[in-house]
C-alpha cells in the first residue's frame, strides 16, 4: 500500500503540496481547521505580478487535487506523536490519522493592527488595513459611502520591523503590496491624492521596482520616507497623520480621508502550537526554523517532519507554490530511504 | 572599689563615640537651612514632641513596622533595642542599690557584677528590691540573647525571616557587628564566672557560674573575660559611627527632624545625610525591588543609599530604578528613598542644561469651560483612551477643554525624575501659563505622571487637579453618568504614580466594580508591581524591561480574568502585549458601558427628588 | 573650524560638505558605549514625528543621532537641550533605542567635551 502523507493546513502551501504527493503516487490527507480550504488566499482580490485574481489562483492550484488527496476539514490538530517509525497525528473532534510524514503547512495569520493602538486600528472609522482593503476591492465596494476621497495614506510595517510589538523581522510583501494596492484605489479614483509612508521601500522581486515606477509616473503616487508615530481623527472623521519626513527631516502633518495599515505576516498561532507540541528549535521571530536554509528548506529538526510555505517565514504566493513543491520532493526522498 | 583597668575600653569607647557623634551631628544641623533650624527648635517645645516620643518608643524600641513585615524578624530587632536600653535602665538602677542612691560614673552599672558580689541574695528570689533586679536583669540578658540567636540563625534560614535576599554587607559592617554579637555572649560568661567563684548571680548567670566552676579554672578566666566584655564594647562604640549601627542615635534624630516637618530638600543637604545614615541596611527594600528580575541586583535602595554615604555612588546605582516607589513602601524606618536617588541624579546631571526658550511663543488657550482635559504626552499615543474620555464628558453633559488636543508640553515629571529639577521648573511654569489662562476649575488628566507632579510641584490657584478615574467616579456618584454592568471579571493594575504616588487605589476599583466582578490580586495597592514601563528608569534594555513585565503579568493573571485593567496610558501599553489577554483603560470600559443619556439622568433624578 | 570666504552678501558660502575624516568621532564612541542602542537607530524618525518639543521647535533626535555619528558635533549641545525626556520617543521607537538615555549621554559627552 501507498505510503501516507499528513499536510496540516490546506492554504496554497498545503494544497500544492498535496497535489504535488499525490502525482508522486502517495496517499495524501489534508487537515484543514477551517470549513474550507485556500487560506488567506481566498480573501485576496489580486496578486501581484499579473494581477490574477486569488480565487481564479486557488481554483487552478486546487486542479491537481485528485482522489488520492482527503481533505479534512474542520479539525483542528491538537497532538502530533512520532510513534517508533510513523506518526499518530489526532484532531479536536477525535479525528486521528497514522501518518509515515507529516508536512506542516500552517501558514501565518496577519497582525493585528489593534496592538498599534497609535495608530488608531478599531478607534477611528476610517482606519483600515491591508486586508480590509482587499476585501473590499473584492466585493466591489470600496469607500462606497465615500464617493470621491480626497487623499488615502498606505503606512508600510505595521507590526513588522517593530520590536515594540515584538517582529523584528521584515513581512517583505507588504511593500509591494501597498504598492499594488496605491495603483488599484488610483485605477478606481483617479482623482484621489494617494501617498505612501514607508521606512525603506524593499522592492526586491521581479517586475517590483517596475511597479513602483509605474505608480510615480504614470500614477503619481507619493512617496515620503517616514514611519507613521500615531494618527488623530478630526471633528470630520479625517486621520491626521503624524510623520517625519526623514528625508527633509521636518515633521510632517498630512490629512488624509482614508489611512491603509499594511499589516504584516507572524506565525499563524497553529505554527506556534505545533512547534511546541514536536519541540522545534524555537527562533526569536516564532517562525519555524528548517534544518538549513539554504539547502534544506523543508526539512526540520525531526525527520519526517517537513515544512511548507509561509510557516516558515514571510513567502509571496509564487513563493509559496514554489516551496510547496520542493516541499513534496523533500518528502519523497525521505520516504523512498 | 569602683573602678578597674578594664573598664577603659568601653569608658574610652563611648566617650569618642560620643564626641564622633557630637561633631557629626553639629556639622549638619550647622548644614541646615535656618528655617529648618527654627523648625527643629521649635519642636522641642511644641505638639509634635509626644509623637515623636512615641514614634521612637514604637519603631526605634519595638520595630512595630518591622513586626508587620515578619515577626521573627520584628523580635530579633526588638530585642536587641529594647532588651539593651532596658539592660542600661535596670542596670543603673540595679547599681544605685549599692551605691546609696547617687549617680554613679558610666561603667559602673554596666560592670556592676564586677564590682557588687551580694551574696545576701538568692539566685531564684524575686520579691526583695536586690532578688527582683538581679532576676530581671538575667531576664533581660536572655531576652537579648534570644535576639542574637536569631540573628545567627537568620544567617542560614533568612527565608524564615520574610527574606529572600540579604544585604551583601561589606568588611567594615562585619567587624561591627561581629563585636556586637560577641558582647552580649562576653557579658554573660564575665558574669557567671564571677558568680560562680563569688556567688551572687541571677537564676542564669549563678546557675551557669555553677556548672563551669565544675571544669573550668573559673579564677584565672573571670580577669580576662571582664575585659573581653569591656574591649568589645569599645570596638563596636568605636566602629559605630562609620558602620551600619550609625542607625541607632541616626534614626532617633530622623523621625524627630521629620515630625518637625523638615522635609528632604535640596541634595545633599544635612536631612539626607542624616538619612544615609538612618539606614540599618536590614534589606527589607531589596526582597520587594524587582530589578532583582532582571537581573539588575546591586541598585537595591540600601546599596544606593550606602554607596550615597560612602560617596561611591557611581550611574549604575542611581540609574537602574524604576522608582515605582515600593522600597518606600517597605523601608522600616521611612527613608525617603526615591529622593535620595533623584538627588543622586541630579548630582550626576547637573552640567546638563536644558533650554526651553521655543515655548515662550506659545499663545495660551482661553476658554469659559470649568474642565480643563489633559491627556498628557502618553495619552496621545493611546487614542483609546482620550476618546474614551471625550465620549465620558459628552455624555454627561460636561463644558470642557482640550488643552492638549495638539500635542502637548510634557509636564516636568520625566525631568525630575531624572534629577534635572531646574530644567523641569522651566516646563513648569510654561504648563502653568497654559493651564491657568483655561480659567477652568477643574484640571482632569489621565496621565498618572502629570497627576503626580500638578499636585506636587504646580502652583495653580486652587484649581481642582483630578486624575480621570477619580473624575469619572464622581460623575458615576453625582448620577450624570450611568453604567451598566457586563459579566466579565477583570483584575485591577495600579499604576505607580497614582497608587503609591498619590494614594488613588479605590476610586478606579469603585468604578470598575459597578461594571465588572473585580477579583484580587495577590500584590496590589500599596503592594502593586510596577508595569516595566517606567520613565523613572533611564539605563535599562528593553529585555530586562520586558522580564520585569512578565514577572508582574504572571501575578496579575494569576486568577484567569477576562481583562486586565488599568489607569494609566503607559502601563496600558506596557502590559498590553498581544498575548490575547485584553488589556483597557478604566475609562474605555467606562465608554463602552454608559447606558443612560443625560436627559435620562436628569429625569431620573428629578423623580428621585419627587418621591422623597 | 568655520570656513571663512568672501561674502558678498549673496552667497551661502559655508563648506557643505560634511569632511568625515577631519570630524571628530570619539565623541559619537563614548556615548555607543554609555548607551549601546544608539547603533540600532534605523533613521526611521518615528521619533522626531513624535516628539514633544518638535512641536514647538525644530529638533529632530533622529538628526543629532545622525550628525552625531558623521562626527557633525558643533552645536549639538544647544539641540540636545531642547529635548523635554517626556518619553515619546522610546515609547514609538521600532528599534528599542533607550531614547532617553540617549539623549543625556550625548549631552555628557559633548560637555565633558572630547575634542
Amino acid at each position: 500500500m501507498a505510503k501516507h502523507v499528513v499536510v496540516i493546513g490546506a492554504g496554497p502551501a498545503g494544497l500544492e503540496t498535496s497535489a504535488k504527493l499525490s502525482k508522486m503516487g502517495l496517499r495524501v490527507t489534508l487537515v484543514e481547521k477551517e470549513e474550507t480550504s485556500g487560506g488567506h488566499l481566498k480573501n485576496w482580490h489580486t496578486l501581484f505580478p499579473g494581477n490574477m485574481p486569488g480565487l481564479k489562483a486557488l481554483e487552478s492550484i486546487k486542479e491537481g487535487l485528485d482522489e488520492n488527496v482527503k481533505i479534512q476539514t474542520n479539525t483542528q490538530v491538537t497532538a502530533l506523536e512520532a510513534v517508533n517509525d510513523y506518526f499518530t497525528v489526532s484532531g479536536h473532534n477525535g479525528w486521528q490519522e497514522k501518518a509515515d510524514a507529516v508536512v506542516l503547512a500552517t501558514g501565518f495569520k496577519l497582525f493585528d493592527a489593534r496592538r498599534k493602538e497609535e495608530y488608531g486600528y478599531g478607534i477611528y472609522e476610517n482606519v483600515i488595513t491591508s486586508s480590509d482593503l482587499e476585501t473590499l476591492l473584492a466585493k466591489g465596494n470600496l469607500f462606497s459611502n465615500h464617493k470621491n476621497p480626497a487623499r488615502i495614506g498606505f503606512v508600510h510595517c505595521v507590526g513588522s520591523r517593530d520590536e515594540k510589538v515584538n517582529n523584528l523581522h521584515c513581512s517583505k510583501l507588504c511593500c509591494i503590496t501597498a504598492v499594488k494596492q496605491a495603483v488599484e484605489v488610483k485605477q478606481l479614483f483617479p482623482e484621489t491624492e494617494v501617498f505612501c509612508f514607508y521606512m525603506d521601500l524593499r522592492m526586491f522581486g521581479r517586475h517590483y521596482e517596475e511597479l513602483y515606477k509605474e505608480a510615480q509616473e504614470k500614477y503619481n503616487i507619493q512617496f515620503i520616507r517616514g514611519r507613521l508615530s500615531e494618527s488623530t481623527e478630526d471633528k470630520e472623521g479625517n486621520i491626521i497623520v503624524k510623520v517625519e519626513d526623514t528625508l527633509l527631516g521636518k515633521p510632517l502633518r498630512i490629512k488624509t480621508d482614508f489611512l491603509v495599515l499594511m499589516t504584516g505576516m507572524e506565525p499563524a498561532a497553529g505554527t506556534k502550537s505545533l512547534t511546541a507540541m514536536l519541540g522545534l528549535k524555537d527562533v526569536s521571530d516564532k517562525f519555524i526554523r528548517p534544518l538549513d536554509e539554504v539547502l534544506q528548506p523543508n526539512f526540520t529538526d525531526m525527520p519526517g517532519v517537513f515544512v511548507a510555505g509561509t510557516c516558515s517565514g514571510p513567502k509571496s504566493v509564487s513563493e509559496t507554490l514554489a516551496d510547496a513543491r520542493s516541499a513534496a520532493l523533500a518528502v519523497e526522498a525521505f520516504l523512498k530511504e | 572599689m569602683t573602678f578597674d583597668l578594664f573598664v577603659i575600653p568601653f569608658f574610652g569607647g563611648l566617650l569618642f563615640m560620643i564626641i564622633v557623634l557630637f561633631l557629626k551631628y553639629s556639622r549638619w544641623i550647622a548644614m541646615m537651612d535656618a528655617s529648618d533650624r527654627v523648625k527643629a527648635g521649635m519642636a522641642f517645645f511644641s505638639a509634635s514632641l509626644p509623637v515623636t516620643i512615641r514614634e521612637i518608643f514604637w519603631e526605634s524600641l519595638l520595630h512595630r513596622r518591622m513586626f508587620k513585615k515578619n515577626p521573627l524578624l520584628g523580635f530579633m530587632h526588638m530585642s536587641f533595642a529594647l532588651g539593651w536600653l532596658l539592660l542600661i535602665l535596670m542596670g543603673n538602677l540595679e547599681s544605685r542599690i549599692y551605691s546609696g542612691g547617687h549617680i554613679n560614673p558610666p561603667y559602673y552599672p554596666i560592670f556592676l557584677k564586677f564590682f557588687i558580689h551580694d551574696k545576701r541574695v538568692l539566685p531564684f528570689e524575686i520579691f526583695t528590691l536586690p532578688g527582683f533586679f538581679r532576676f530581671t536583669m538575667d531576664l533581660l540578658l536572655l531576652f537579648v540573647l534570644s535576639g542574637l540567636g536569631l540573628a545567627l540563625f537568620k544567617r542560614a534560614r533568612s527565608k524564615w525571616f520574610g527574606l529572600k535576599r540579604t544585604t551583601r554587607h561589606n568588611s567594615f559592617d562585619k567587624w561591627a557587628i561581629i563585636s556586637l554579637w560577641l558582647i552580649f555572649p562576653l557579658r554573660l560568661l564575665a558574669e557567671s564566672f564571677t558568680a560562680g567563684i563569688y556567688q551572687g548571680g541571677g537564676f542564669l548567670t549563678n546557675s551557669l557560674g555553677h556548672i563551669f566552676a565544675a571544669f573550668l579554672p573559673l579564677k584565672y578566666l573571670v580577669y580576662p573575660s571582664w575585659w573581653a566584655y569591656s574591649s568589645m564594647l569599645g570596638i563596636f562604640f568605636i566602629t559605630l559611627p562609620w558602620s551600619r549601627f550609625m542607625h541607632i542615635p541616626t534614626e532617633i534624630v530622623l523621625i524627630f527632624l521629620r515630625n518637625a516637618g523638615i522635609e528632604q530638600g535640596k541634595y545633599p543637604g544635612s536631612f539626607s545625610q542624616i538619612e544615609l545614615r538612618a539606614c540599618p541596611r536590614c534589606g527589607v527594600c531589596i526582597d520587594v525591588c524587582q530589578m532583582n528580575e532582571a537581573g539588575l541586583t546591586g541598585s537595591s535602595a540600601v546599596y544606593l543609599i550606602r554607596s550615597l554615604r560612602e560617596k561611591q555612588a557611581g550611574v549604575f546605582l542611581h540609574s537602574n530604578c524604576m522608582m515605582c516607589g515600593r522600597c518606600l513602601e517597605a523601608c522600616p524606618v521611612g527613608i525617603d528613598t526615591l529622593g535620595l536617588r533623584v538627588g543622586a541624579r541630579g548630582v550626576d546631571n547637573r552640567q546638563i542644561e536644558a533650554d526651553f526658550t521655543y515655548l515662550a511663543k506659545q499663545p495660551v488657550p482661553a476658554t469659559k469651560a470649568d474642565v480643563v482635559y489633559f491627556a498628557g504626552c502618553m495619552g496621545h499615543l493611546t487614542p483609546g483612551v482620550k476618546n474614551a474620555m471625550i465620549k465620558i464628558f459628552e455624555r454627561a453633559g460636561i463644558d470642557f477643554n482640550f488643552l492638549d488636543e495638539d500635542g502637548s508640553i510634557c509636564c516636568g515629571r520625566p525631568l525630575k525624575l531624572a534629577g534635572m529639577q531646574t530644567a523641569a521648573s522651566k516646563l513648569i511654569t510654561e504648563n502653568t501659563k497654559a493651564i491657568l489662562g483655561t480659567k477652568a476649575k477643574i484640571l482632569v488628566t489621565s496621565c498618572p505622571i502629570c497627576y503626580k507632579i500638578f499636585n506636587t510641584d504646580y502652583n495653580l490657584n486652587g484649581m481642582q487637579v483630578m486624575h480621570h478615574s477619580v473624575y469619572i467616579d464622581t460623575l458615576v456618584k453625582e448620577g450624570k453618568i450611568v453604567l451598566e454592568p457586563a459579566a466579565f471579571r477583570a483584575v485591577y493594575h495600579d499604576p505607580c504614580e497614582l497608587g503609591r504616588g498619590s494614594g488613588i487605589y479605590e476610586q478606579p476599583r469603585n468604578v470598575l466594580k459597578q461594571i465588572a466582578e473585580v477579583a484580587d490580586v495577590a500584590q496590589d495597592r500599596e503592594n502593586s508591581l510596577c508595569c516595566g514601563g517606567s520613565i523613572g528608569d533611564l539605563a535599562m534594555s528593553a529585555v530586562q524591561r520586558n522580564i520585569i513585565r512578565d514577572g508582574a503579568l504572571s501575578i496579575l493573571c494569576e486568577s484567569n480574568p477576562d481583562m486586565l485593567v488599568t489607569a494609566c496610558p503607559l502601563c496600558k501599553k506596557t502590559l498590553d502585549t498581544g498575548n490575547g489577554l485584553i488589556v483597557k483603560d478604566i475609562a474605555e470600559i467606562v465608554a463602552d458601558r454608559m447606558t443612560v443619556s443625560i436627559k435620562q439622568t436628569v429625569s431620573r433624578s428629578l423623580a428621585g427628588q419627587m418621591s422623597v | 573650524m568655520e570656513r571663512k570666504s568672501i561674502n558678498f552678501g549673496y552667497a551661502i558660502v559655508q563648506d557643505r560638505q560634511i569632511d568625515f575624516d577631519a570630524n571628530k568621532h570619539e565623541i559619537c564612541r563614548a556615548v555607543a558605549v554609555a548607551e549601546p542602542t544608539l547603533n540600532l537607530c534605523i533613521s526611521c524618525g518615528t521619533c522626531a514625528a513624535t516628539c514633544s518639543a518638535g512641536l514647538f521647535t525644530d529638533f529632530s533626535l533622529r538628526k543629532v543621532i545622525l550628525l552625531l555619528k558623521r562626527g557633525e558635533t558643533e552645536g549639538l549641545l544647544k539641540e540636545v537641550s531642547k529635548c523635554m525626556l517626556c518619553g515619546k520617543c522610546q515609547l514609538v521607537c521600532p528599534r528599542n533605542v533607550s531614547t532617553r538615555n540617549l539623549v543625556i549621554q550625548i549631552s555628557k559627552a559633548l560637555i565633558n567635551g572630547k575634542p
